[in-house]
């Protein structure tokens, strides 16, 4: 039997092919149905379609994490598709690989639309719909930027110390609600994902700014996105029922110096 | 396929509590368990569940404050399986006691098995880890290891060193690239046979019970079995990106 066997999970930003997509899998094959967002349409079609044709259950759908109206909308579908709700991966999210004195207030704004307000509206939406059915699990996909300073990235590490502490707030709010719903923010270090790809290029790119990433973990080398899944797929079983309002660093040692 | 299949893994305290429950749940993920525990009837008893169960395992007493024992039992598993892979330092003890009544005798006691169990676990294994390429060490601390309790204070000292030795030590694996994983988990109050005595210290019943049980926000006590799935995953090879991580599975306690 697999590990969220009969469970139902949204994850956002399913659609890259990164964290999101990996972790839709596995959750995939570990028994969930999964109901993919992204904005980029095409790339959450592509990771419903790998689901469905290894013999999974999976839905697609245009979703902006920014958009509170989006989120009525991918709660909707994952209810009227399968009934119910039970795992919410917030990890959409964007990176500004940028120091805090060259961003500008438009930038830092829409980082924080997409990656503290997305979380906050998912949280938001989905809760009702797990108390439904007597429970859940949120896992939010913050950062070790979230816990430590980054000085090449500053708004990011804001916004993602945002997620941590959300999680930990709405963790002990839904306790004082006896409603049986579990919130973990899992803390990545430099995985290798088109998001950090991304990035290194906007700092110039090369050798010298991905050792610069590589270096950051003490182990000596980026992870990959399925480490991350299997943190996501852990809080999200019934194995961590105990644990809530917890952060889960997977970063290679990067925040343990 | 099991989570941890094949793996030689060694757990302390394993004759009852949190360590009989990671022993059990590593061996149903396939792991060959070596229990230790000073108590020998525990540890025979949990043998005995897990091969019951199908599982593999065999038993040494080992009192984990003692180096010359740690030698012997690892030398014992070099001997029989050639490797260990996977070594959960979970052996305890748990002193209600506020400071002012602790003597230097009990402080030191505490810190023999909580401090320097851990120390010696971790020296000697990581040697035989080694030898056979990598591993992953499970230390267990506490909540008490992350804030403070009026309590057991003397506890929360020894926790906290476990927490930070942990974080030392797999600073200091990463830089030797031997492939070891070093990592700590922090359970809040689970309902053991050692918070059972530690509740029993501070008058027992319900009232005590209920402090216990209302420190989680979530209102309950946890079970081992929540602290053995937090090992097999920092075990296995999911948590292959994971070292000097702290693990927190209080029921929320510390999330306040």
């Amino acid at each position: 039997m697999g590990r969220v066997e009969g469970k139902v999970a949204i994850v956002t930003g399913g659609g890259s092919a990164g964290m999101g997509r990996v972790t839709s899998l596995l959750l995939a094959s570990e028994g969930a149905k999964v109901v993919v967002g992204d904005i980029n349409e095409a790339g959450a079609k592509d990771t419903a379609e790998q689901i469905n044709a290894a013999g999974g259950e999976a839905v697609a759908l245009h979703h902006d994490v920014a958009s509170e109206e989006g989120w009525a909308e991918i709660i909707k579908l994952a209810l009227d598709t399968y009934g119910r709700l039970d795992i919410l991966d917030n990890n959409a999210a964007m990176f500004i690989a940028k120091p805090l004195m060259e961003t500008t207030t438009e930038e830092f704004r829409r980082q924080n639309q997409v990656n503290v307000d997305g979380v906050f509206f998912g949280m938001k939406a989905a809760i009702p719909a797990m108390e439904l059915t007597g429970g859940g699990a949120i896992v939010n996909i913050s950062s070790g930027a979230g816990i430590v300073g980054f000085s090449a990235a500053g708004a990011y590490s804001s916004s993602k110390g945002a997620v941590r502490l959300m999680t930990k707030s709405m963790a002990l709010e839904c306790a004082q609600r006896k409603n049986n719903i579990r919130v973990n923010s899992i803390h990545p270090g430099p995985i290798l994902t088109p998001m950090l790809e991304q990035g290194m290029d906007d700092l110039g790119g090369g050798d010298e700014v991905r050792g610069m990433f590589e270096g950051m973990a003490p182990i000596g080398h980026l992870g990959e996105p399925l480490d991350i899944a299997n943190g996501v797929l852990y809080l999200a079983s019934e194995e961590s029922k105990y644990v809530t309002g917890a952060e889960l660093a997977i970063d290679g040692g990067f925040i343990a110096q | 396929m099991p989570r941890v299949e094949n793996k030689i893994a060694l757990v302390t305290g394993a004759g009852s509590g949190l360590g009989r429950s990671s022993a059990l749940r590593l061996a149903e993920e396939g792991a060959r368990v070596v229990v230790t525990d000073l108590n020998v009837e525990g540890g025979a008893e949990t043998v005995k569940q897990i091969t019951a169960a199908g599982g593999d395992a065999f038993f040494l007493q080992h009192n984990v404050a003692e180096e010359e024992q740690w030698l012997s039992v690892l030398a014992e598993v070099e001997k029989r399986y050639g490797q260990l892979d996977i070594l959960v330092n979970n052996a305890g003890v748990f002193l209600v006691k506020p400071i002012a009544t602790t003597s230097l005798e009990e402080f030191r006691w505490q810190n023999s098995i909580n401090v320097e169990g851990v120390f010696l676990g971790i020296k000697y294994g990581i040697e035989l880890m080694e030898k056979s390429g990598g591993g992953s060490i499970v230390n267990i601390s506490s909540i008490a290891g992350l804030v403070g309790t009026a309590v057991s204070p003397a506890y929360c000292g020894s926790k906290g060193a476990v927490r930070l030795l942990t974080k030392g030590c797999a600073m200091e694996c990463a830089q030797k690239k031997n492939k070891i994983r070093i990592n700590s988990i922090h359970p809040g109050g689970m309902l053991t046979p050692m918070l059972e005595e530690g509740m029993e210290a501070l008058g027992g019943g319900d009232k005590v019970r209920k402090g216990f049980e209302n420190m989680a926000p979530i209102g309950h006590l946890g079970e081992a079995l929540d602290i053995a799935n937090g090992v097999v995953y920092l075990a296995s090879e999911e948590a292959k990106y994971i070292t000097g991580a702290e693990l927190v599975i209080d029921g929320g306690i510390t999330a306040a």
